[in-house]
């Protein structure tokens, strides 16, 4: 994962050079950054705006839109906990309330050690099988508290 | 000879542990002595992990299995249907699955979801030869004579849709597909594009030539990783076989497909805000007329359709529309795949045809509740749809049988609460989650959401509560009224109905 200045200015000027002939490819570019670097980092608004031929304003706009693309720097691992009906029916407050305690954090937080964020979701999409998390991109079903402690303190796997 | 071994590869199924599962069976078995074909999965959500495998009689499944569970299946003859007591006999032969009428999801849980020889098997593309054969109005007309509406939930008659876009004149149409599946309880978009995405490419290819759009787009939510996964490699096999390009098998006819990927915005489930997104731009909502059909994406001609309507479309060109038309009841003609969720003992995808009742669902096919308790209050049709209570099981579930009891069938999601269900914090959370979705763009729904917490705040505080109460009705008048789109204008139905039928939870308490 790039991780300094230069490494993210060459992640940006790649996808934007991949991308900007699709048509409408900012959300194109906003995801291929976030998934090279984590995050949209702010220096990145300027370089995506002149490499598209839009304003700063719009591309801030749209980052900010949207719930997925984050400004800061997420944990190592993220963990979305359900919050919509579907889980409310079998307990999915009881489980954020959980999650929060456990890893001593709110939502859009993240752990002291930078391990982990923890996030709210609104559907996964596994209705029937809640409450569902999904940690690490990996979807997990009928999540008790004590799997969710299990899940999230598992040794980390290097990638 | 090595036996055939099917374990799903769908999200749910491998939220369940089906991963860990096929691990197990390649490691006690030996590869040389399975074969194991990951498949989308059944709709069984309750019996996954299931295991099945194919035996003289048919398919024979187990489950729900545990990698624990293995060795000793494998002991007790897994391989040739063995007595176990995980195995549940034949899976077409179990009542949850012999009473459904398969159509669209006849494929899914069946076939390996990235074999295009599986797909050819089982049916696939015999839509799409008929299509090839046939003018761009002919077409139009069967879709239109099946009866099809618009399974993302507004019901709208599909065939109409695209006669709009085929009589538009452009040099540029398109085919978006609507992949935004975002209300709570829905799930059969992301099964079936796990589950057999040629369906939908099929479907998607036919309405390029129904209208003469060349260029197809997938609008999947991010949220779907393993649905945005498999679409891909499913894209990519189409092109390979020569289905999708710029020569679709031979005909002459060009159609280019692939998949965007929304960024976490329930909004953009509206269509047109939708497109905004599919151009790059915030998700907020046009308004309309212009119809998308015809200034939809970059300004041209544009069938939006959701998953299922376009997954459907096959089935109807293979079969002919009367096949199709001659399930359902009244207006709601053909099939719907219902999503039975939350408290529920036996939950999963149920396709019928139009007009099995609610509470055949819950009961016949869900079996109550998981935890045991009374079934109190389904909301269906997502976090927009109406509360129902159990006086109102009895409905048939139909488009307007439903809009009759002030409720709706929507995208087919079914959430069971049970009798320990707040209905004044479930009226509160629908205010609060149009808050946290709204685009902001019209002021009823982005000032008006926010203004629905607090009254409900006020209400159960105490602080006059027969005037909070008149201007919770009066908010939800001025939103539905006043709104852009459904989320403003519909997210007070959740809220009226939880009042209208659940009014006791309704009262100031302590401690809130």
């Amino acid at each position: 994962m790039a991780n300094d200045d230069a490494g993210h200015q060459a992640v940006i000027d790649a996808a934007l050079g991949r991308l900007k002939g699709e048509p409408g490819p900012l959300l194109l570019v906003l995801h291929a950054v976030q998934d090279a670097i984590g995050y949209i980092p702010p220096a990145a608004v300027p370089q995506i705006a002149a490499g598209l031929n839009l304003s700063r304003a719009e591309v801030h706009g749209v980052v900010t839109f949207y719930h997925y693309f984050k400004s800061h720097p997420p944990g190592r691992r993220t963990v979305e906990v359900c919050r919509a009906e579907a889980c409310q029916a079998v307990g999915a407050e009881a489980l954020a309330e959980h999650a929060r305690k456990s890893l001593g954090i709110d939502f859009h937080g993240v752990t002291s050690d930078g391990a982990l964020s923890l996030e709210a979701v609104y559907c996964l999409g596994n209705c029937a099988c809640g409450p569902s998390i999904r940690l690490g991109g990996k979807l997990h079903g009928r999540v008790t508290n004590e799997r969710f402690d299990a899940l999230t303190r598992r040794p980390e796997r290097v990638k | 000879m090595s036996t055939r071994v099917y374990v799903s590869r769908d999200a749910s199924a491998t939220s369940l542990g089906a991963d860990e599962v096929a691990t197990a069976l390649i490691a006690a078995a030996g590869a040389g002595t399975i074969e194991l074909v990951r498949t989308g999965t059944r709709g069984l959500l309750w019996l996954e992990p299931l295991v099945e495998v194919e035996t003289a009689s048919g398919r024979v499944g187990y489950g729900p299995v545990a990698p624990a569970d293995v060795p000793g299946l494998l002991a007790a003859g897994l391989l040739t249907g063995g007595a176990h007591a995980l195995n549940v006999g034949r899976v077409e032969d179990l009542p949850w699955f012999k009473s459904q009428e398969r159509l669209t999801f006849a494929r899914v849980g069946i076939v390996d979801p990235l074999s295009l020889a599986d797909y050819r098997r089982e049916g696939g593309y015999a839509g799409l030869e008929r299509a090839l054969a046939m003018k761009p109005v002919d077409i139009v007309q069967a879709v239109t004579e099946s009866g099809l509406r618009g399974r993302g939930g507004a019901a709208f008659p599909t065939g109409i849709k695209w006669k709009t876009v085929l009589e538009a004149q452009a040099s540029q149409k398109y085919v978006t597909c609507n992949a935004d599946e975002g209300d709570s309880g829905t799930f059969a978009d992301r099964m079936l594009m796990e589950g057999d995405p040629f369906t939908l490419i099929e479907g998607m290819t036919i309405a390029g030539l129904a209208v003469n759009a060349t260029q197809g787009y997938i609008y999947c939510r991010v949220e779907y990783p393993e649905a945005i996964a498999t679409l891909n490699a499913a894209i990519k096999a189409a092109y390979a076989g020569g289905y999708l390009g710029r020569d679709v098998k031979g005909s002459g006819r060009r159609f280019e497909l692939s998949v965007r990927v929304g960024a976490g915005a329930y909004i953009c489930g509206e269509e047109t805000s939708m497109l905004e997104s599919l151009e790059g731009k915030r998700g907020e909502v046009r308004v309309r007329p212009p119809l998308p059909a015809l200034k939809g994406l970059f300004g041209m001609p544009t069938i939006v359709n959701n998953v299922i309507s376009l997954a459907t479309v096959p089935v109807i060109l293979a079969k002919g529309p009367g096949h199709y038309q001659n399930f359902g009841m009244g207006r709601s003609r053909g099939t719907l795949p219902f999503q039975l969720a939350g408290n529920i003992k036996r939950g999963g995808l149920i396709e019928r045809a139009f007009g099995v009742t609610l509470k055949e669902i819950l009961y016949d096919y869900g079996g109550g509740s998981r935890s045991g308790r009374p079934i109190r209050a389904v909301q269906i049709g997502g976090p927009l749809g109406a509360y129902v209570p159990a006086s109102q099981f009895d409905t048939p579930l139909d488009y307007e049988a439903f809009a009759g009891i002030g409720a709706m069938v929507g995208h087919g999601g079914i959430v069971a609460f049970d009798d320990t269900v707040d209905m004044a914090k479930m009226a509160r959370y629908a205010f609060e989650f149009c808050a946290i979705e709204s685009c902001g763009k019209c002021t009823p729904c982005r000032i008006g959401s926010s203004r629905g917490v607090g009254l409900i705040d006020n209400l159960l505080a105490g602080k006059e509560p027969v005037h909070q109460l008149k201007m919770i009705e009066d908010l939800c008048e001025t939103m539905i009224q006043g709104s852009l789109c459904g989320l403003g204008g519909m997210a007070p139905f959740p809220v009226k109905s939880a009042l209208k039928h659940f009014g006791e939870d309704f009262v100031p308490r302590t401690g809130h």
